[in-house]
């Protein structure tokens, strides 16, 4: 079975409520740096960091990680794991790092992620933005900061971010034959 | 493609062209690892790697390690001239005794051609050539190629020369595979002495004039003249070999287009190139060594995660 449960204007306000939430947070984000997660979380941050610039003109750093080759289930899984590319044109040195990924589930990406950012240097901080927070089956103590939708999922079930240039909607995908 | 093809990297002739672009990829993103400032990553955290060189080597030795250590690998090294191979061990012996010890991936170079093969039926172990005689150098071809690749764009059609002892070449006859099977018209130059005989049956042109090579070609790799394979003369003198093969500054200067200038090292200065061609920036010799390091990051890298697959 699948439906979806985020609209695209839904994700579109969500996305406004957390740039307020950002902005309050981190002003005029001269010391902070946005960093989204190859592959997935890639068009949620340039999502964010478009909608910042449309309604706050705030002009974002962004960069772009690849944390494969951080990963703890390299030779562990049957599919290899090919890296994808890095884009960071900047200091990661004392910025405040904000994760952008459209799903959090296992915490193991954020935790690898935690790992890949410190190869670049030592933020001031780091803190997450997740679109679904999918609340069962956390392995790694990792709490997002800011959230676009909780959701009490089965852990079978698949819960897919799709997006159409720069409008996005959430399916979840259930497996009925379980 | 996601996957290598193969589980050994015994020489180009047995890989894919998608291996290739695989590898090539993949040392895109260790280049990058490279050249940040924590240079290394956990991949490879719970794999032991042995080095064994049966032969001297510098710099695929020191670059192998050095890939292996950025992969977090551990390393253990061993040469066959402080060992037990000098009492007589055989090869397998050498290598099974290495692998009882529970290592998980052999670099090898061996002086004789097809020792990897004969190697990869008898252990478990992934196997990678690190030079087999005068047979295979694959590494050596996939960094010259991508390094190539990084100067000119995609290799098809391009026209890239190997001048020089081609006869005893490891590296010219992987070069020759590897270019080709990414589309490049490949000829190769030196004196006839020097080249094999069969050499044209590979597809490649052939031509004993080194003014005509370099005016043909994008890209000119330049052998070693290997003196120490050379039982019997090929050439008068080193004199006179370089006054016919080797590269001078007022010959890249007189040509009608630029070309980029490679070598695999060692350079022996003033016979294959003068020390001005070598350091000029039409050369991208240290760009070869650099990249060396980033496509063997690449191959350990791939080939660890096939093991499991």
């Amino acid at each position: 079975m699948k439906r979806i449960i985020l609209e695209h204007q839904q994700v579109d306000l969500i996305l406004t409520r957390i740039c307020h939430q950002l902005v309050e947070d981190h002003g005029d984000f001269k010391h902070t740096a946005i960093l989204a997660l190859q592959p997935k979380g890639i068009l949620l941050g340039k999502a964010i960091v478009q909608k910042l610039e449309k309604l706050f003109e705030i002009h974002a750093t962004y960069g772009e990680l690849d944390t494969t080759f951080h990963r703890d289930d390299f030779r562990r899984s049957d599919k290899l794991l090919i890296p994808n590319e890095v884009n960071i044109d900047f200091e990661i040195e004392n910025k405040r790092i904000i994760l952008v990924d459209d799903v959090l589930y296992t915490g193991r990406s954020i935790r690898a992620a935690l790992d890949a950012v410190n190869d670049y240097g030592r933020p001031a901080s780091i803190e997450l933005v997740t679109l679904i927070n999918r609340k069962y089956k956390r392995e790694v103590p990792i709490q997002p900061d800011y959230i676009g939708e909780n959701i009490d999922s089965r852990t079978d079930d698949y819960v897919k971010v799709e997006w159409d240039d720069t409008k996005c909607k959430v399916w979840i995908i259930t497996d009925n034959t379980k | 493609m996601s996957q290598l093809s193969s589980k050994h990297l015994l020489g180009i002739c047995d890989i894919t062209e998608d291996d290739i672009n695989l590898i090539f990829k993949t040392a895109e993103n260790f280049k990058q690892v490279i050249n940040r400032p924590i240079k290394k990553v956990p991949s490879l955290r719970d794999i032991t790697i042995a080095n064994v060189f049966f032969e001297n080597s510098t710099r695929t030795k020191i670059s192998f390690e050095l890939a292996e250590k950025r992969l977090s690998a551990d390393v253990v090294n061993f040469s066959s001239s402080n060992s037990s191979v000098k009492k007589g061990e055989t090869l397998i012996d050498t290598v099974n005794n290495i692998l009882a010890m529970k290592v998980d991936m052999v670099v090898m170079r061996h002086p004789a051609p097809g020792a990897h093969q004969f190697l990869s039926r008898h252990i478990d172990a992934n196997i990678i050539n690190a030079g087999d005689g005068t047979h295979e150098h694959p590494t050596q071809a996939l960094l010259d190629a991508f390094s190539i690749r990084e100067s000119l764009g995609d290799l098809k059609d391009k026209k890239i020369a190997i001048i020089g002892d081609i006869l005893h070449s490891r590296v010219a006859l992987s070069n020759i595979y590897c270019l080709q099977k990414l589309g490049a018209k490949v000829t190769v130059c030196g004196p006839p002495t020097l080249l094999p005989r069969h050499i044209r049956s590979l597809g490649v042109e052939v031509s004993h004039n080194l003014q005509e090579t370099l005016e043909w070609c994008d890209c000119a790799n330049m052998l070693r003249i290997q003196l120490e394979r050379q039982e019997d003369k090929y050439f008068p003198s080193l004199r006179e070999y370089s006054l016919q093969y080797g590269v001078t500054m007022p010959m890249l200067q007189n040509l009608k287009k630029e070309i980029i200038l490679m070598h695999p090292g060692p350079i022996n200065r003033g016979v294959e190139i003068t020390s001005e061609v070598a350091d000029s920036e039409q050369s991208i010799i240290l760009n070869q060594v650099e990249n060396g390091v980033a496509i063997r990051m690449a191959i350990l890298y791939l080939l660890a995660g096939k093991q499991n697959s």
